[in-house]
């Protein structure tokens, strides 16, 4: 009988979900688990219709080397990767500290276990702010492009190398055209940011720059690389320029494809989201083991459950690199 | 839990050396992208993106075993998430490519340059 009823506890082991452990987990631990489960098909959902959507643009998606090249104190420096590689390696840390804390917890040192949660959230909260300084410069922007009427992205090029507008454009905008604030009073809102440059001092800027190139969004099979139109061509494309694009935001990036940028504000969005909801419960936490509520309790299974989740916080980010970044 | 009182901590750094050597193979792959593993292809992709992809799920696999001590876990708390997890996730994945390399086939010729 007693395996199918419920066991009335006495009150203490309400939080465990009673003494039952099927599985040999208790039940916090065990709908830890469930919980991941499900949000790894939440994430996979994300990363399988980025997948698809790749699929359907395999032959303009924009290259990722292109597209994160910054690195702090590195200016003008073609630098890609090695500051995601850098975050990578701080969310590993940060996983370490955490499992050790983990160890620590099985040990029952109260003190170790509160440092190490303590080197976690630091860790954690690094990471959250490099996301950041990441997304400050993919919405900025770095070169700038030009967005023709038949939606297509172009870009400069000199020697191979993918310059600015500011490179080639002389000078200030010159059409007279200023952006509206509600202080100047010509409407009663702000507009969104208009382009440092019209459109026309960028075709005329074309013309008078011979060794500017333009490359198109399509990829090349053979090499790879983004096909670079010759100087006539170019210039027809640029013809029909409908709109100056600088940085990136969901309708429009000038890195390339439109969804590419859309992707990438769900996907490392919704990781950041993670990261800061797992720094959150992770301080929710430190304050319970420096407070000694799990020396009482006689077990540190707490810093174990929230140990999983930051864990699976870090597995995503596995995958968010290899997938967004990598491949 | 037999481990529960013994302390794993070697354990941990070992894994932090590979996580982090594999971490450092895929950087320098990915920055040298050397031609012959970039712009080849088996398997409908590049090697270089196999590799990627294989050392993802060799980090992925240390992650959960060791960081997570899925190894410690009872076998069928183990298989109910990782199998379920790894069938419906390649389902999906399996499913969205397909259809994402069709749409792109009825959707590009239509597309000029």
């Amino acid at each position: 009988m007693e395996a199918n009823i419920a066991i009335p506890t006495d009150g203490k082991d309400t939080w465990s979900g009673g003494g039952q452990k099927p599985l040999g987990a208790s039940y916090g631990k065990m709908m830890m688990w469930f919980f991941i489960v499900s949000d790894a098909l939440t994430f996979s959902g994300f990363l399988a219709a980025y997948g698809l959507t790749r699929f359907k643009f395999i032959d303009s998606w924009p290259i990722a080397d292109e597209v994160f090249t910054h690195f702090p104190g590195l200016h003008g420096v073609h630098a890609p990767m090695y500051y995601v590689a850098l975050m990578t390696f701080i969310l590993i840390i940060s996983s370490v500290t955490m499992v050790l804390a983990v160890d620590a917890g099985h040990q029952m040192k109260q003190k170790r276990v509160a440092w190490y949660m303590f080197a976690t959230i630091i860790f954690g909260i690094i990471f959250i702010g490099s996301q950041a300084w990441e997304w400050k410069n993919f919405i900025n922007g770095t070169y700038g492009a030009v967005k023709t009427t038949d939606g297509r992205l172009l870009q400069f090029v000199k020697d191979g190398h993918q310059i600015a507008l500011s490179d080639i454009v002389v000078g200030e905008r010159t059409d007279g055209r200023i952006q509206h604030e509600r202080e100047n009073g010509l409407w009663f809102e702000k507009e969104e940011a208009i382009a440092s440059y019209s459109i026309a001092q960028i075709q005329e800027a074309y013309k008078s720059n011979s060794d500017v190139l333009i490359r198109s969004e399509l990829i090349d099979p053979a090499t790879k690389q983004k096909i670079i139109l010759s100087r006539e061509e170019g210039m027809a494309q640029l013809a029909k320029t409908k709109m100056v694009v600088e940085g990136a935001n969901l309708e429009v990036n000038e890195y390339g494809n439109t969804i590419f940028a859309d992707f990438f504000f769900f996907i490392t969005g919704f990781h950041g989201f993670h990261v800061l909801s797992g720094i959150i419960i992770n301080i929710i936490i430190f304050f319970n083991v420096v407070l000694g509520t799990y020396e009482r309790r006689g077990h540190y299974e707490m810093v174990e459950k929230v140990g999983l989740y930051w864990h699976f916080v870090d597995l995503v980010w596995v995958f968010v690199f290899t997938f967004f970044y990598l491949v | 839990m037999a481990h529960a009182h013994e302390s794993n901590t070697k354990r941990i750094w070992v894994v932090l050396v590979l996580l982090t050597v594999i971490t450092t193979v895929e950087v320098v792959l990915g920055i040298i992208k050397p031609a012959s593993l970039h712009l080849t292809s088996i398997l409908g992709t590049s090697p270089l993106n196999w590799i990627f992809i294989i050392l993802t799920l060799v980090k992925a696999y240390y992650i959960t075993w060791a960081f997570m001590h899925m190894e410690a876990e009872h076998k069928w708390l183990r298989r109910s998430v990782v199998w379920t997890s790894v069938f419906l996730i390649c389902y999906l994945l399996t499913l969205l490519l397909i259809e994402g390399s069709y749409l792109h086939s009825v959707l590009a010729p239509l597309v000029k340059w």
